[in-house]
């Protein structure tokens, strides 16, 4: 056995790229999954074309995955992988321009033939010109070594054989950064056990790329990567969308209201409605309605009669719901709407991120119509996110619309599981005494009350026309819609948000203000510029977007500059001009991509 | 919220309520002359019958005239946007099993912007009871021809006349297997309550169209139904079971031509024995679509009454109350397993 030698990392991004049909996003998670029990912390991101089933081979068709671990605190999947496994040309002319310089690139040789080469519009093998030069490139014939390793097992196909070269891809990776092959094997194991074929030719195909490394003398280098520390606790790898869906149980379960659920499927948000259908146990009512405007209307009706209503879309679907939110915040009802934005205008790119519906989440509807707005940061805090927006419709009897997006739907990240018995409890304070009852009449909060159907001698009707104070009749009396206009308008801006933390270790006179899944490339770039470059730059982030925390305008005026990365084109820099008038810079970026933490750090190195 | 069956919780005792339990106290606003009070008259008169408090009855309507309706009833009630009625009364329904659920609509509310709703909530089977008032007409934004109007109709938005081919609303909730069809006229207070009692004993989705006067836009279109003189010769009451026959002395009826097609035929002529049996309860909707299609337009003879009454599964039936045990049984300590199942690790 050739000698190996082992280097130390402290943190690597890998990218696993292939045809759709080549199971990228099953070995990226496999790999994550083990990375996890290495104790690393990591970051994903799962990159997939809108097409189902584009012609194979084409460029239109590739899926990738990629992982950040580290033996430190990290934030994001990671700007520049600094490992590509290409499993075809396609997959290879995709993803090698985001390579580092002087990265590895491990191919599928196997999947070079002619055809797959013009297929991915090469007019030449770039394994054999000098267009790689700048990488470090490793042919393996992952196809063939796959299929040989798989001979003789018992009713294998040649069809299945060769669909376990992704197996294959993730055992040498796997050997390559020396992580634990019992997750993977006992996973293979459990997935396949009604298909013993299929499941040996796995087993086999993995072992055969594991073991092609440590044996073969064409690398030479594998990498060890400690773990990183962190905070005591249980944890466990969370994306955006299964931390909101157990957020949303959670405050199912804490506030004692059976949750109702209704969508029309879009990407990516489905996903939610998936996840939500296979917990009826937790006595969730999912409905996949028609369109998406049945879908909140229902969850409004649902609303009314007294559940904890949930909807949850992207861009398109905000257009057409969003007639029915305003009829919610005439009629003063509980109901989140979770908007996970997708790359607009129109259909725009369906699997690509963009934060590009902020000002539509906060003025998108006629008329004056303020509502809460909440945005989840991170994978995990979508959890903390779909919460609050339980917290704050509830208890302010309100539709709340809570933003998210594709990169924090799809990305994931180890996630400290909170303790069941410190989440807020959610009282859902429904209306019973009928003496003096009044259907617009206000608590302290200006809440008006919760009078849900079957409630003896709470009759009433509530409706899109304008109500006059207290008795809630039809009222179209000009004193009474100017006081009505302006009492909701308060009733939302005194809703109580915790204040904006600002993060400033070095009295700096730079703020980096940022909202949404920007979070990560944020802090990210502020602490490798403090820590690589002595940059001072201080730190912020809004969840609340409306009431935004009331000391905002202070932390603003607090700095010299202030600076906005924002993935639309300055949405929240125009909002924060306008509401505090400070002159906020703004960063764009619309590629549908995550805001990468190089861009931040050059905006912060540029303002030093 | 318990979830509950909507008939027979009221402890034992018989409700004692009247026409006012179910009377609003806000003043009714539609135009004098207008078909909808008389439609609110045998509503309100009809509801002390179902023996369900009025607490546990909600209305929902959309926009247009008969969006109106919900404030004049004494119960809980949603006015929504225009055609969504069927989605909001959906989520009351499917959330509520305990509830009685009614919507009342108008043809360019039901038809027109709600389409989609109506079919969905139809062919799913909710439980909830769908009045669709159809004047033919646009008469809140006043006057404009609506999805049933007669093609080459002028109004304010046709001045040389519509080109639109009309719906015929039966065959449009036949088409969606609607399982519950019926059709009623807003004066004739007997055949609306009788409509209304067939209505509330199905289990279901159940959809009225209600032929309905607007006195000020569209005056005199269900004449030939409606008019004292003329309803007697041309309303062809359905009976399940009944042979179909119709006209002051019930010396017309309905026959299966030589074509194979329904025709009207002078009873003496074609013999008792030859008039089609209506036969609301077949699974096959072939005759009730059939009968639906007698009458393009009601300007003559027009078939009433209960077009197709069937049992399929009710939206929803049971899971309501199996979400809602289901529900009761988990607590902090499921929650707390399932946030730690799957791969997790400790850190210490």
């Amino acid at each position: 056995m050739p000698e190996k030698t082992v280097e130390k990392k402290d943190r690597v991004v890998v990218r696993f790229a292939g045809d759709s049909g080549d199971g990228m996003q099953l070995t990226g998670s496999r790999f994550t999954d083990a990375t996890a029990m290495v104790g690393n912390d990591l970051a994903t991101l799962p990159d997939f074309p809108a097409e189902i089933r584009a012609p194979a081979g084409t460029p239109h068709g590739v899926s990738a995955f990629q992982i950040h671990f580290a033996s430190r605190d990290i934030l994001t999947p990671g700007d520049h992988p600094n490992v590509l496994v290409a499993m075809n040309p396609a997959a290879l002319i995709t993803n090698v321009g985001t390579l580092e310089k002087g990265g590895t690139v491990i191919v599928n040789e196997d999947g070079f033939s002619e055809h797959n080469l013009k297929k991915a519009g090469y007019d030449h093998n770039p394994l054999e010109d000098d267009s790689l030069d700048n990488y470090q490139v490793f042919r393996v014939p992952m196809t063939s070594m796959t299929v040989r390793a798989t001979e003789g097992i018992e009713g294998i196909t040649s069809r299945d054989a060769s669909r376990s070269k992704n197996l294959y891809a993730l055992g040498l990776v796997s050997w390559m950064y020396g992580r634990p092959t019992d997750p993977t094997v006992d996973w293979i194991r459990k997935k396949f056990a009604d298909n013993a074929p299929v499941r040996d030719a796995n087993l086999a195909a993995f072992r055969a790329g594991y073991n092609f490394g440590e044996t073969a003398e064409l690398l030479a280098v594998h990498y060890e990567v400690d773990a990183a520390p962190a905070p005591p606790g249980t944890y466990r790898n969370v994306n955006g969308t299964s931390a909101l869906a157990l957020g949303l149980i959670a405050a199912s379960v804490r506030s004692g209201l059976g949750l109702f659920y209704a969508s029309y499927p879009i990407t990516p948000a489905s996903e939610v409605l998936h996840y939500l259908s296979r917990h009826q146990r937790f006595g969730i009512r999912t409905v996949q309605a028609e369109d998406e405007i049945a879908a909140v209307n229902m969850a409004l009706g649902a609303a009314f009669a007294g559940q904890l209503a949930v909807t949850a879309t992207s861009g398109p679907g905000m257009d057409l719901k969003a007639e029915t939110i305003g009829l919610a915040a005439a009629m003063e009802l509980p109901l989140v709407v979770i908007d996970v934005q997708r790359a607009g205008p129109s259909t725009g790119m369906p699997t690509k991120t963009e934060q590009g519906d902020l000002l539509m989440a906060l003025f998108g509807r006629h008329g004056e119509s303020p509502l809460p707005v909440i945005a989840a940061s991170t994978p995990g805090g979508c959890f903390d996110a779909a919460l609050e927006a339980v917290r704050i419709a509830v208890t302010y009897r309100s539709p709340v619309i809570l933003l998210s997006d594709t990169f924090l739907a799809n990305s994931s990240e180890p996630w400290r599981l909170p303790e069941v018995s410190k989440l807020p409890r959610i009282d859902p304070g429904f209306a019973g005494d009928p003496r003096g009852f009044q259907p617009y009449a206000r608590d302290a909060k200006l809440a008006r009350p919760w009078a849900v159907p079957g409630t003896p001698g709470l009759r009433h009707r509530i409706g899109g026309l304008e109500k006059e104070d207290v008795t809630g009749n039809i009222s179209y009396e000009p004193a009474n819609h100017d006081h009505m206009t302006r009492l909701r308008a308060r009733r939302i801006a005194a809703i109580e948000v915790p204040d904006l933390a600002v993060d400033d270790p070095d009295s700096a006179d730079l703020l980096v203000l940022g909202w949404g899944s920007t979070y990560g490339a944020i802090e990210g770039a502020a602490r490798r510029t403090r820590r690589e470059a002595g940059a001072r730059v201080a730190t912020a982030h809004l969840s609340h977007l409306n009431p935004l925390p009331a000391n905002t305008g202070q932390v603003l005026r607090s700095f010299e500059r202030v600076l906005i990365p924002e993935m639309n084109m300055g949405q929240l820099a125009r909002l924060l001009r306008s509401e505090y008038l400070v002159a906020c810079q703004s960063f764009t970026k619309v590629d549908g991509l995550p805001l990468f933490t190089r861009d931040v750090m050059d905006e912060i190195m540029e303002r030093q | 919220m318990t979830a509950s069956g909507p008939n027979g919780s009221n402890g034992g005792d018989v409700l004692k309520l009247t026409k006012a339990d179910f009377s609003s106290d806000q003043e009714t606003r539609w135009c004098p002359g207008c078909g909808d009070y008389a439609i609110l008259a045998s509503v309100q008169g009809f509801m002390p019958e179902l023996g369900i408090p009025p607490d546990r009855i909600v209305f929902v309507t959309g926009i247009g005239c008969a969006g109106r309706f919900v404030y004049y009833m004494d119960t809980y009630g949603m006015h929504g946007i225009h055609g969504r009625a069927p989605a909001l009364a959906t989520g009351v329904a499917a959330s509520r099993p305990d509830l009685s659920v009614w919507v009342v609509t108008g043809d360019g509310d039901a038809l027109s912007i709600g389409g989609n709703h109506l079919i969905h909530a139809l062919r799913r089977n909710v439980p909830v009871k769908i009045l669709l008032f159809n004047n033919q007409i646009y008469g809140l934004t006043k006057g404009q021809y609506s999805p049933t109007s007669e093609e080459g109709k002028v109004t304010k938005s046709t001045p040389f006349g519509s080109q639109d081919h009309p719906f015929n609303p039966v065959a449009l909730a036949l088409g969606a297997e609607a399982t519950f069809v019926a059709r009623t006229v807003d004066t004739d207070r007997r055949h609306v309550a009788e409509t209304l009692r067939a209505v509330a004993a199905h289990d279901g989705a159940a959809f009225v169209e209600i032929y309905q006067n607007c006195n000020v836009f569209n005056d005199g279109a269900f004449d030939a139904v409606r008019a004292k003189g003329q309803k007697e010769l041309n309303q062809i009451r359905l009976e399940h079971g009944r042979p179909i026959r119709f006209g002051a002395d019930g010396e017309r009826g309905v026959v299966r031509g030589d074509s194979g097609r329904l025709e009207l035929a002078d009873v003496a002529e074609v013999g008792e024995g030859s008039l089609v049996v209506h036969d609301a309860r077949r699974e096959d909707p072939g005759l009730a679509f059939e009968l639906a299609q007698l009458a393009q337009r009601p300007t003559g003879p027009t078939p009433v009454g209960v077009f197709r009454s069937v049992k399929r599964p009710v939206y929803g039936a049971g899971l309501a109350q199996e979400l809602d045990d289901a529900r009761s049984k988990v607590g902090d300590a499921e929650l707390e397993r399932l946030l730690h199942s799957g791969e997790t690790w400790t850190v210490s």
